[in-house]
């Protein structure tokens, strides 16, 4: 995980294109920038970047539902709770379920746990659109390769 | 009497459209008429519209294609009034019902 570079998913631990769903999983660095100011003396990871992390799950999870061929981006927040702070080390995993899928947009239901316990959990809208050029294509298309779960290796 | 049952369907659709409007977004309930256009006079923007879509989706268990829509207003194919103005939306839909249960 490199949170100031927004990777924010480690491993696709499990994929499950028909059933719609997803489990990822990731590391959070013991040094960050946005750990120096959230907060000094008292890092946490801030609630807009386990937002984040729900978001890529399900933002990966579309993206592979798509073959790869429609670019997908986060449209809005229907609800969102920060149950418990994720601090630097922590070993976190995020799962996504798709709950609907509309014309040109998804919903999807999102926890983040941590130790076994829910973190956050969120409903969350995916915007999918055409990409807007082939170089933020194939950037996609170059890490989604590198996020490639085990069952599918 | 078969006339009269065919007016509540109508108007049922219509009645479903209002609410989910004016629950998901700051419309009041009495500007939301079926001549009413959701952007021009409802000030309706399209991500709102999207949330208004998702939840009539789920009531009416069908999929409302947006982007074919888009796409025919954008190509000139269809006017913006076809799928927007309220009364013909609940139509559209009406179509898309009918369509699923033949």
């Amino acid at each position: 995980m490199r949170l100031e570079y927004f990777d924010l998913i480690d491993k696709v631990d499990e994929l499950d294109l028909e059933g719609s769903t997803i489990r990822v999983s990731a590391r959070l660095p013991e040094k960050s920038p946005i750990f120096d100011g959230h907060f000094p003396n008292f890092p946490i990871l801030p609630g807009v970047m386990m937002l984040e992390v729900m978001n890529h799950a399900a933002g990966y999870l579309l993206y592979r539902r798509f073959k790869g061929e429609r670019f997908v981006f986060l449209g809005g927040v229907k609800r969102a709770k920060f149950r418990r702070m994720v601090k630097p080390g922590d070993a976190i995993e995020a799962r996504a379920h798709l709950t609907h899928e509309g014309s040109g947009f998804s919903v999807a239901e999102t926890t983040l746990t941590c130790g076994g316990a829910t973190a956050a959990d969120a409903e969350i809208i995916l915007i999918s659109q055409a990409f807007p050029n082939a170089e933020i294509k194939a950037a996609l298309a170059k890490h989604s390769e590198m996020l490639v779960a085990p069952a599918e290796a | 009497m078969a006339a009269k049952g065919y007016v509540r369907v109508m108007s049922s659709t219509f009645d479903t459209v209002a609410q989910v409007i004016a629950e998901t977004s700051d419309v009041p309930m009495e500007n939301i008429k079926p001549d009413a256009h959701a952007i021009d006079d409802l000030g309706i923007d399209s991500l709102d519209f999207l949330d208004i879509v998702f939840a009539l989706d789920k009531k009416f268990g069908i999929k409302i294609p947006l982007e074919q829509w888009t796409q025919e207003v954008n190509q000139g194919k269809a006017s913006v009034d076809q799928y927007f103005v309220l009364k013909n939306l609940c139509a559209r839909i009406d179509e898309l019902v009918a369509a699923k249960s033949s």
